[in-house]
């Protein structure tokens, strides 16, 4: 539905990124990092804790515009970020969380979200009454309720206990499959990004840049912990090759 | 609740108690002080004399509240308006109720203007420094996220911001509205033909006590509803959604 010359692709291309250091100096965090996301594409950064995942993140966001390199986001530039803290409003319901960020969704929309995520129950609560997993639905639901161009995660189930974070990966899997959306999922966890990405961008430690690129096969579909292992050597393969 | 009523007879006790030793032309006992208030209340200048009174204290109270939440949340959140206002900020913040009154009067006429514009600036400044400091401690992450979403300026000042800054902003009410009562009654003393102040300093003159007495608790019962009926409710709305102590 986008009209002519509306691009659908997230383009970047970063040339460096530096803090300045509180001693002095100029500390790089991001290097010569460039990649491009096709429309309805997902893809997973994957890299050590600490590399500049975040800070990638941030500016694709807008948040930080004290970089040398451009971003250009796909169609309209509409965002949906999930923080690694759900970032609720605390005096404001649920529902009035997601509304605030969306005024426009529906409310055939919000109720499927809602019934998706297991958020039917807890509408009217308020986040301090939930528990962090329940307060990380409302995140994924607000995220997905602004109908963004482009899907920013980072690491979106951080500190939940495994089971949770299985689960809410499959919640998030069935979302992305049945509302296709470009979608970049920042993690310290290969197996999270096996399970979610079209295909994996691996990150050097700081400053990053892209060592390597893995396409998943079947993305999103269950398999075989045997299956798991074969895509993860091929992973550790690609880092070896890359750092050779 | 019990508690509360054994401390406000133990207060009228101890009042009764000083007016039998003073005598009744120093301190004048609880009784003689109603009787006088349910005086004045008849003839209608108890009424007239609150509502002067309380409509000053409205409108010096709204303004100070106003400008001195916007100059705090503009000096909070911008570094270079912090340097520029903050000497400003500490010279009228040291200037002393009396010198702001006498100047507006000075330079303004005794005129209902200036009474109200001295009361103000009295307030203005802690308004400023508590909401600033309110402003100062605005969550950063939450700020990112209302940018992400691209919320408009309305709904971020509405629903981002003002709820952070609703604790400074109650504490600013607080003390302002008791600080601004008390000094309308010196701007009515020094300058104005009418209001709880202006009685005050005619039964001065003739030593009246209990008219004196008579003013200051009706014009404190005044406060207390307001308190009770205004503030407390509005503060509990505020909090709703804060988790209740078990």
């Amino acid at each position: 539905m986008s009209p002519a010359g509306v691009r659908n692709r997230l383009d970047v291309g970063i040339k460096q990124k530096s803090f300045s250091a509180a001693s002095g100096g100029k500390l790089q965090v991001l290097g010569e990092l460039a990649f491009s996301l096709g429309a309805g594409e997902v893809a997973a950064l994957v890299g050590p804790s600490g590399c500049g995942k975040t800070t990638l993140l941030r500016i694709i966001a807008g948040l930080d515009r004290d970089y040398e390199g451009s971003v250009h986001l796909p169609a309209h530039g509409t965002l949906g970020m999930v923080f690694q803290e759900p970032r609720l409003l605390p005096w404001r319901t649920v529902e009035q969380n997601v509304r605030l960020a969306a005024p426009a969704v529906t409310d055939a929309t919000l109720a499927a979200l809602f019934d998706t995520l297991g958020l039917a129950a807890h509408r009217d609560h308020y986040p301090g009454e939930l528990s962090l997993g329940l307060a990380r639905r409302v995140a994924l639901a607000r995220a997905f309720a602004v109908e963004p161009d482009l899907l920013l995660l980072d690491e979106p189930f951080v500190s939940l206990d495994d089971a949770l974070a299985a689960r809410l990966r499959a919640e998030l899997a069935e979302l992305v499959n049945s509302r296709p959306v470009t979608t970049l999922l920042v993690t310290h966890d290969v197996d999270e990004a096996i399970e979610l990405a079209d295909r994996l961008l691996l990150l050097s430690v700081s400053p990053a840049r892209v060592l390597g690129e893995v396409p998943i096969v079947r993305p999103r579909a269950p398999r075989t912990p045997a299956e798991n292992a074969a895509v993860r050597d091929e992973i550790a393969k690609k880092i070896n090759q890359a750092y050779l | 609740m019990v508690a509360r009523l054994v401390s406000l007879t133990l207060l009228i006790a101890a009042w009764y108690a000083g007016s039998q030793l003073a005598g009744a032309r120093l301190l004048p006992d609880p009784q003689t002080v109603a009787v006088a208030i349910v005086d004045e209340a008849r003839s209608g200048a108890l009424a007239f004399n609150l509502a002067a009174t309380l409509a000053r204290v409205v409108v010096a109270f709204t303004i100070a509240m106003a400008v001195g939440s916007v100059i705090g949340l503009v000096m909070g959140r911008s570094r270079l308006a912090d340097r520029l206002g903050d000497p400003w900020l500490i010279v009228l913040l040291n200037l002393p109720a009396l010198v702001i009154i006498v100047l507006a009067y000075v330079w303004a006429g005794l005129t209902e203007t200036a009474a109200i514009a001295a009361v103000a600036l009295n307030k203005l400044p802690i308004a400023t420094v508590t909401v600033r400091e309110g402003a100062r401690s605005l969550d950063r992450a939450l700020d990112d996220m209302a940018q992400v979403f691209r919320m408009g300026t309305w709904t971020r000042m509405r629903h981002v911001i003002l709820p952070q800054l609703a604790p400074y902003l109650a504490a600013a009410a607080r003390s302002g509205l008791s600080l601004v009562w008390k000094i309308v009654l010196i701007v009515e003393l020094l300058g104005r033909p009418n209001g709880v102040g202006f009685e005050i300093g005619v039964a001065f003159q003739l030593f009246d006590v209990t008219r004196i007495l008579a003013y200051a608790l009706a014009f404190i019962a005044v406060m207390l509803a307001i308190e009770t009926f205004l503030v407390q409710p509005l503060e509990r709305h505020v909090a709703r959604w804060r988790p209740k102590p078990a």
